[in-house]
């Protein structure tokens, strides 16, 4: 479904961020980027749906070249979760569900429906949620929000930044657990970006380990356990045995 | 056959100027911003409209001879009264060339027909010469009753702007008298006799047929070397005045020598110490001449602010009208061009830098100069007004859009940009609304510093508030002056507090709950 192919990232600094990463995230799957900070993994994410353009290779998204798609067109039948929902401030709940179908040019009676079918899949009371703005909910209720309004124009690929990052643990044991169900139900390919390995084992059919701009390793929880290519990767899944350690 | 009779009495009517109902020429008079120059302006748009049948609009208020003359060039006023020795000197630039009254009333005669096509008519009867005048204990305790007594001691020199720089002022008299000066300060010609009384100043100009020499008893100094070269005043037209209205030379000529220097004196002082209208006070006097006037005479100012104040209701409306009418069009037009120039400056440093500075340093130009610099490029009145303060309001809205856009949260545009949100979309739904109470912020500003510029409007004959401020300078009369400036400053501060809450309803809901939630953490 989704393809790198020996994509390289370098900026006019000389900064190279990722050196020839290949990659594959086959359809209804979920492939968590995991790595240190500065690994390059949200670079990864965002060239997926070319809020950067790669410096070489190819990424691909249901075979195509990415490079020849309007990147508007794109992004649009991409979702995209970002760190504490990231909420348009001035609009509500609602509204910010409505978004994307909106500058779809959705009927306001479809949007609205819609709206109300989202936030009740993401678990959020739609008569008590939908008129408040960002500032009046909580952490936890602001990212369902974002994933209501990433799942919006029900578009076939998620891109997911940090998702649950910026939750106290509970809640965002809570909501891995309610994310896991509802992947298992609406069956979307899902790139996840992660610097938590624990959440990675939980939510991920396959796991890369990046570290500074190369992928060390890819494979499922299991193999990257019984397995580890090198220490770094050893070392790293460690840090999974103190559950939610940043 | 009656088609073709009709026709030809069409094209009769159309060939025949005068031989179908024409309308009355129109004629605009001006004045300089002083009781005389509008005394005698009044009286020659009296003339005009009684025997010539003229419909004459009046620009007063003028803010000196430079802005009268320039008006008169481009021809947004037709006439007004100016004074010989300010055409040769100041007009002319000619420091030399002096003599009789006669003299030099045939060298600008000659020169401005030859330069300017405008015509000096016959003058009025009176020489208005510059005087430096003194307290008099002050002047008896130095022993100084000429100007060449003045070098002996070192003094304090306070005189009108225009004085300071004409070359028939400061420039020439120190030359001529080599003044020991202390200090010297430009000042608003009505308000130095009040720093003269006060003893503030020791020393400054007048005009000899000002009534406040006599209101003030201040002492006139003897120009015993005969610098100042003679200032008759007459009436200075454009020469396409007397092809538009045949009438117009024989009806200014009924005025021709028939005011002398002591009649002018009385006029003013019938204006500034009686506190009667200009248009009263001429009105009288052409009946004392037995001249017609077809002018109702308005009654004399009250006295007592609020007397006043109610007395002047309807004209204080009037004017409050045009004050609105400049600001409203200033600051639309600073906010269409601005809000633009703004969202295209917010996404280009270049031009952000270019275009901030450039509204930086229209700012920064004083406003009485920034009008100043309007009049050849939109000659007087309402249109240079309303550029000047487009000028002023242009920065506060251009930097408050920039600003405002700029302190969007990247983080957010670029979900925005994930979300598949276009340029246009990113703008629209999610840069403006969350930049609208800066923008707006900045509006206000630009409201606020328009409507109390625009005071300042009234110099080149726009009107507004600043009209009585103006003529209550030049007549002395606080409350008149207040009679301007109070509904000016009231007119701020409504204007300040209906955008203040346009500015609170433009502000999203979401963000007010959001510095709500801000504020409560703390």
């Amino acid at each position: 479904m989704i393809e790198l192919q020996g994509v390289r990232k370098a900026y006019a600094d000389g900064f190279v961020a990722l050196h020839a990463l290949t990659l594959r995230v086959e359809a209804a799957a979920t492939l968590a980027l995991v790595g240190p900070s500065g690994c390059g993994k949200t670079t990864t994410l965002k060239l997926i749906n070319r809020l950067l353009d790669p410096s070489g290779g190819r990424v691909l998204v249901g075979g195509q070249d990415i490079a020849a798609v309007d990147p508007i067109a794109l992004r649009r039948g991409m979702g995209w979760v970002v760190q504490e929902g990231g909420l348009f401030p001035h609009l509500t709940a609602q509204a910010n569900v409505e978004l994307v179908p909106a500058l779809l040019g959705w009927p306001a009676a479809r949007r609205t429906a819609r709206a109300r079918e989202l936030l009740d899949l993401v678990g959020l009371d739609h008569d008590q949620h939908a008129t408040r703005y960002p500032a009046q909910l909580s952490g936890g209720q602001r990212q369902r929000v974002g994933l209501a309004r990433a799942l919006a124009a029900d578009p076939p690929i998620l891109l997911m930044d940090e998702p649950f990052g910026a939750l106290d643990p509970l809640t965002r044991r809570r909501l891995q657990g309610e994310f896991r169900r509802l992947q298992a139900r609406l069956g979307k390919t899902v790139v996840l970006v992660t610097h938590d390995i624990d959440e990675a084992c939980r939510l991920a059919d396959q796991i890369a380990v990046l570290d500074a701009g190369r992928l060390v390793q890819v494979g499922t929880p299991a193999e990257l356990r019984a397995n580890p290519a090198s220490d770094f990767v050893a070392a790293f899944l460690r840090g999974a045995s103190a559950p939610d350690a940043p | 056959m009656r088609i073709a009779s009709g026709a030809v009495a069409l094209l009769l009517a159309l060939a025949v100027p005068g031989a179908a109902e024409a309308p009355p020429p129109r004629v605009v008079v001006g004045a300089k911003k002083f009781t005389e120059s509008a005394v005698l302006g009044e009286l020659m748009a009296q003339v005009l409209e009684t025997t010539a049948g003229a419909r004459v609009e009046r620009t007063f208020n003028l803010a000196g001879t430079q802005v009268c003359f320039e008006a008169l060039r481009n021809g947004a006023i037709d006439l007004y009264a100016e004074y010989t020795g300010t055409g040769l000197r100041n007009i002319l630039g000619d420091s030399t060339a002096s003599g009789s009254a006669a003299a030099v009333f045939a060298t600008v005669s000659a020169t401005f027909k030859q330069r300017f096509d405008q015509v000096w008519l016959a003058p009025f009867g009176f020489d208005n010469t510059y005087v430096l005048m003194m307290r008099p204990d002050r002047a008896a305790a130095l022993g100084i009753t000429r100007l060449s007594d003045l070098a002996a001691h070192r003094l304090r020199y306070g005189v009108s702007h225009e004085f300071q720089a004409r070359p028939d002022g400061m420039p020439g008299l120190r030359r001529v008298y080599a003044l020991d000066e202390a200090q010297s300060v430009g000042m608003e010609h009505d308000l130095a006799f009040q720093a003269l009384a006060d003893g503030a100043i020791d020393v400054s100009d007048g005009y000899s047929t000002d009534a406040k020499i006599v209101a003030f008893k201040l002492l006139v100094l003897d120009d015993d070397r005969h610098f100042f070269p003679p200032y008759e005043a007459a009436p200075l037209a454009r020469a396409d005045l007397f092809t538009r209205v045949p009438g117009a030379a024989a009806a200014l000529r009924l005025l021709a020598g028939r005011i002398d220097a002591e009649t002018m004196r009385r006029l003013n002082y019938a204006v500034e110490g009686e506190r009667r209208d200009p248009a009263a006070v001429a009105a009288d006097f052409l009946r004392e001449l037995g001249l017609a006037t077809a002018r109702v005479a308005p009654p004399a100012r009250a006295e007592g602010f609020w007397a006043l104040f109610w007395q002047r209701r309807w004209a204080t409306l009037h004017l409050t009208g045009q004050h609105l009418l400049l600001t409203g069009v200033a600051v639309l037009a600073a906010v269409l061009i601005g809000v633009p120039l703004g969202i295209a400056a917010s996404r280009r440093p270049a031009l952000a830098t270019a275009a901030l500075s450039g509204a930086g340093i229209a700012q920064t130009i004083p406003s009485i100069a920034l009008l100043a610099f309007m009049l050849p490029l939109f000659g007087i009145g309402v249109r240079p007004a309303i550029a000047a303060l487009f000028l002023y309001g242009l920065l506060p809205i251009l930097r408050n859009t920039v600003a405002g856009l700029r302190g969007v949260d990247a983080h957010l545009v670029e979900v925005g940009r994930g979300l598949g949100m276009r340029a246009r979309d990113l703008l629209w739904r999610l840069e403006l609304p969350l930049a609208a109470p800066v923008i707006l912020a900045g509006v206000r500003t630009a409201a606020v510093i328009s409507v109390g510029t625009a005071t300042l409007a009234a110099f080149i004959g726009a009107g507004g508030l600043g009209d009585p401020i103006v003529t209550g300078l030049s007549v002395t009369d606080t409350n008149l002056v207040l009679s301007g400036a109070l509904p000016a400053a009231v007119l701020a501060m409504l204007v300040d507090g209906a955008l203040y809450g346009v500015e609170r309803v433009a502000t999203p809901k979401g963000l007010r709950e959001q510095r709500r939630a801000t504020s409560d953490e703390r």
